[in-house]
């Protein structure tokens, strides 16, 4: 079923929560160099099958693959080609902001070069708080710093939970630039959201997460949050 | 995994908690005067006639160190929940017993800090003699610790992930770690009486098997314990 | 992943059928022991010092002995759960702690009962007696730990490592309190024990690691039970997808 081109393909994912099914069986395929965005209301399992794609949850039923590589038996292939931005940024409040990225380098094995740290924060509008510790950061800077963490991850797929919250607009065009430059580079992304102008600005088909499965998405069709 | 990227997997891990450790010192000062108070009322459920206290000298620094020691653990991974940082940690690929080791590096630095400052306290309240035996003791120490680390560093990363935390870890720990006090007391008492290379060192091979059945059982299965 | 599908029983006859089945089942188990106790008590003569007092040990050994062995049973089906991932393995773990726990309680209480005219004391820091009482709660702890779990498969694999870390750990306990304490007498064995009670004392073993198969048994049925229904109503959630 996998073919080359696709970036993401899942099929048949179900998950349930002690008996409550939150995903009913979603089909979904994303193409290399394509954006996806997901709609969905409240509780409609955005969130769940985004952590699905991630490895971080088994699927109870169903099966997925990223480029190739397997969700639930090759989970390494899996994340070492994804980046993850969810709810939470990842950021250590008690770390400074290049601690903080000086820290996801280490995990990946790179070195730590100062230089490179402080070009990858100007990109994200943190040149001058990179010695700030990110407890002193308000939401906007601590999701600009995040976004400055999955840039140094390089992904090729990336996954963003409602990317948007908490940013200006200067900090949306960040997520713009980055959606642009992982597709650039032949990667591809699936964003939530609940803001329908930037799911049809930003991604080249939306799609809705209605009743546990995945229905193209009509516009004018209003998705309350 | 080549041993590089484990290398610097585990100290990054070490060095962050570490860290955080020193900026917040909440942790630390808490510990320390859980310690130090723990001593002080075994005193007072025991005294005032120190001949008693003299006695139970070892097994009520031992207790000491397990009981506020514990509190330790649980905060451990608190720090990653909060920062909502867990899922990150795990999205590294590779084996996840980088992880467990940078923790268990962290925390074994932070408990043997604490009886750094515990052990003189308790020199002094109940009039033991410390410096004499001074490398003996170390070395218990050391010893004890590891097995003690180890086991509630594994535990916490069950017990911090459900409700009721505070009440697990103890529970799930504390029977484990039967042999481990009976063998540190057992050793402590030894040095303590000037006897460290008499029958203290039964109890010091007992501790060392201990230390290397758990630190192999935790470091192969820390893999089933973190994951989703 | 699969395994959550695995449990495929026939649900709708299965109940009834089983249920007299069990019945019979506990029925002969009782016989069985009531006529080991029977042969024990009616074969043993008092003993010089302990007088009748000694019969309660046709139940406090083979209570001891099977509950080691329900601890083997939670060891072999933790290790199995790593292995094959297979749901059943994690049922009958959870099943035989829980039996191991009543067991193990059963071995203290009698021991304890023996020990107050015997020793002159309720409780002794004997090293089997503590031995007993620190596995008992290293099993309580294991059983928390599943009440506190909610998610199957996390339950499992957690549960499986607590499981095995305990059974590792039972050698050094008994090592460590041997040790630290020796008061007990040797060890109960047939061929410790005056020939006048070891027949009484192998044939009620037999008849206690019955009652244990047969508890174990139960106890997995029921969870496995449970686990049947949840998947039926897992089906009609995923309107007949599953």
């Amino acid at each position: 079923m996998s073919s080359a081109s696709s970036a993401v393909e899942l099929a048949g994912i179900a998950r349930r929560f002690g008996s409550r099914w939150v995903l009913k069986g979603a089909d979904l395929v994303v193409g290399s160099g394509e954006a996806v965005a997901i709609l969905g209301r409240n509780g409609s399992g955005k969130t769940t099958l985004l952590r699905i794609v991630a490895t971080l949850l088994r699927p109870s039923r169903g099966s997925g693959v990223v480029f190739g590589h397997d969700l639930a038996r090759e989970p390494d292939a899996v994340r070492s080609r994804i980046g993850l931005l969810g709810h939470t940024n990842a950021i250590y409040p008690d770390l400074t902001a290049a601690e903080n990225l000086g820290f996801t380098l280490r995990m990946l094995g790179r070195s730590v070069d100062p230089r490179a740290v402080e070009a990858t924060l100007i990109t994200v509008g943190l040149g001058a708080h990179a010695n700030t510790r990110a407890r002193g950061f308000s939401a906007g800077m601590q999701r600009r710093l995040a976004l400055a963490r999955l840039r140094a991850l390089e992904p090729q797929l990336l996954l963003l939970d409602e990317p948007y919250s908490s940013l200006d607009p200067e900090g949306v065009e960040l997520v713009t630039a980055l959606i642009a430059d992982t597709r650039r580079a032949g990667g591809a992304a699936i964003l939530i959201t609940h803001d329908v102008s930037r799911a049809t600005s930003i991604a080249d088909r939306v799609v809705m997460l209605d009743d546990g499965r995945i229905a193209p998405w009509t516009p004018g069709v209003l998705v309350a949050e | 995994m080549t041993a590089r990227l484990a290398l610097s997997r585990v100290m990054a891990v070490a060095w962050k908690d570490l860290t955080t450790e020193r900026r917040s010192k909440a942790g630390f000062n808490g510990v320390v005067f859980m310690a130090a108070i723990t001593l002080l009322m075994f005193g007072f459920a025991l005294g005032p006639d120190p001949a008693p206290i003299r006695t139970a000298a070892a097994g009520l620094l031992w207790l000491t160190v397990l009981l506020s020691g514990v509190l330790a653990f649980n905060r451990s991974y608190e720090l990653e929940i909060e920062a909502g940082a867990l899922d990150a940690l795990l999205l590294y690929p590779g084996g996840r017993w980088p992880i467990f080791a940078g923790k268990l590096l962290a925390n074994l630095a932070f408990v043997l800090l604490v009886e750094a400052i515990t052990v003189p306290i308790a020199g002094v309240l109940y009039d033991l003699p410390l410096l004499t035996p001074l490398p003996g003791l170390v070395g218990v120490l050391f010893l004890g610790t590891v097995g003690f680390v180890t086991l509630g560093t594994y535990y916490a990363a069950m017990a911090s992930r459900v409700r009721a935390r505070e009440v697990l870890l103890p529970l799930l720990l504390f029977p484990m770690l039967v042999p481990l006090l009976v063998a540190a007391v057992g050793a402590t008492k030894a040095v303590l009486a000037g006897d460290p290379m008499g029958y203290g060192s039964a109890w010091i091979r007992l501790l060392a098997a201990f230390d290397i059945v758990f630190l192999a059982a935790t470091f192969m299965t820390f893999d089933y314990v973190i994951g989703e | 992943m699969t395994h959550t599908m695995e449990p495929r029983v026939s649900t709708a006859t299965a109940p009834r059928a089983k249920g007299s089945a069990t019945l019979i089942g506990a029925l002969i188990v009782l016989a069985l022991v009531a006529a080991a106790q029977a042969f024990g008590f009616l074969t043993s003569p008092p003993d010089r010092d302990m007088g009748h007092l000694q019969k309660i040990m046709y139940v406090h050994v083979p209570a001891a002995w099977n509950a080691f062995l329900a601890f083997v049973v939670v060891l072999a089906g933790s290790v199995m759960y790593l292995w094959k991932r297979e749901e059943k393995w994690d049922l009958l773990a959870a099943s035989a702690a829980e039996v191991a726990a009543v067991l193990t309680a059963l071995t203290i209480a009698l021991g304890s009962i023996w020990g107050r005219p015997t020793w002159g004391v309720w409780w002794t820091w004997d090293p089997r007696l503590t031995s007993t009482a620190i596995l008992l709660v290293i099993i309580v702890g294991y059983l928390a730990l599943r009440s506190f779990v909610d998610e199957p498969e996390r339950r499992a694999r957690w549960s499986a490592v607590v499981g095995i870390l305990g059974a590792l750990n039972v050698p050094i306990v008994y090592m460590s309190v041997r040790w630290w304490r020796t008061l007990h007498q040797p060890q109960s064995s047939p061929s410790t024990v005056d020939p006048a009670y070891a027949w009484g004392l192998r044939l009620n073993a037999i008849a206690f690691l019955l009652v244990m198969i047969w508890l174990v048994r139960a106890r997995y049925r029921a969870a496995r039970l449970e686990r049947i229904s949840e998947l039926a109503a897992e089906r009609e959630a995923l309107g007949g997808r599953g």
